[in-house]
């Protein structure tokens, strides 16, 4: 079944202190399509955790908050696009205790399990883009 | 006790961290409880500075307690894979704080040497 993309937002996230209003921001939507509070918290948590990444590793870059409906299912699709370094192997950072970083490695497939589709695509020296939807009674 | 009643950004979070412990350190308080009702989100970030807190008191002879966490943070940390392994929690601040006090009273009781002490005077 197609997905269909009923409203959009397009927000920068450049700076740390824009991850709090960004979370708002998708708990706004969260709410106004009648998400569930569990789901509102793993949908945000995922969110906040590919916003760090992108702030971390990517120097910032956009998100794109969309409402969408498959069917009778309404969800928020959320398109995190950087032009950073890119991840070189994106299989091993999608796996537990993986990072690059100083982090716990959790990010990435700690986010994967907290949604409905996760979808990444990274090409080295141009970017990274991290799509992922999570329906409202999913 | 500390009440976190914001949402906070990584940095804030880092110098809540800093804070607790120089404070602990600077009034030897022996247990720290720290409520987290307003707090909507834990993510890893978030949950790696609570357990550091937890690991630093520690080191400083302070017992740390975690009160008040939301259900649905609760099932988004485990399904996250981060199980807050190693703070002390307690569902809000009257039982975090008769657990605060049962934790500190058995270290006192349990003070006198054991073996491992006199193995380590020989």
């Amino acid at each position: 079944m197609t997905i269909i993309s009923l409203n959009k937002d397009n927000m920068p996230v450049v700076r740390e202190q824009d991850v709090v209003p960004f979370r708002n921001r998708v708990k706004e939507y969260a709410v106004r399509i009648k998400m569930g509070l569990v789901n509102q918290t793993k949908l945000i948590t995922a969110a906040s955790e590919l916003v760090r990444n992108m702030l971390r590793y990517g120097n910032g870059g956009e998100v794109l908050i969309e409402i969408v409906s498959r069917g009778r299912d309404n969800g928020i699709r959320l398109t995190f696009t950087d032009k950073g370094p890119g991840i070189a192997d994106i299989s091993l950072a999608l796996k537990d205790g993986f990072s690059t970083g100083k982090s716990l490695g959790l990010g990435l497939p700690g986010t994967k399990r907290l949604v409905n589709e996760f979808d990444i695509k990274s090409e080295l020296g141009k970017g990274t883009c991290i799509t992922i939807i999570k329906w409202a009674n999913g | 006790m500390i009440t976190i009643q914001v949402d906070l950004y990584d940095r804030l979070a880092l110098d809540l961290e800093a804070d607790i412990v120089k404070m602990v350190s600077k009034t030897g308080a022996q247990g720290i409880l720290i409520d987290i009702s307003a707090v909507s989100i834990v993510d890893s970030f978030m949950g790696r500075i609570i357990g550091n807190i937890g690991v630093m008191s520690k080191l400083l002879d302070a017992e740390t307690v975690v009160v008040g966490m939301q259900p649905a943070v609760a099932i988004t940390l485990v399904e996250l894979g981060l199980p807050l392994k190693g703070v002390y929690t307690a569902l809000n601040v009257e039982k975090g704080m008769d657990l605060l006090r049962s934790i500190i009273q058995t270290e006192v009781d349990t003070t006198e040497p054991d073996e491992d002490d006199h193995n380590i005077a020989e």
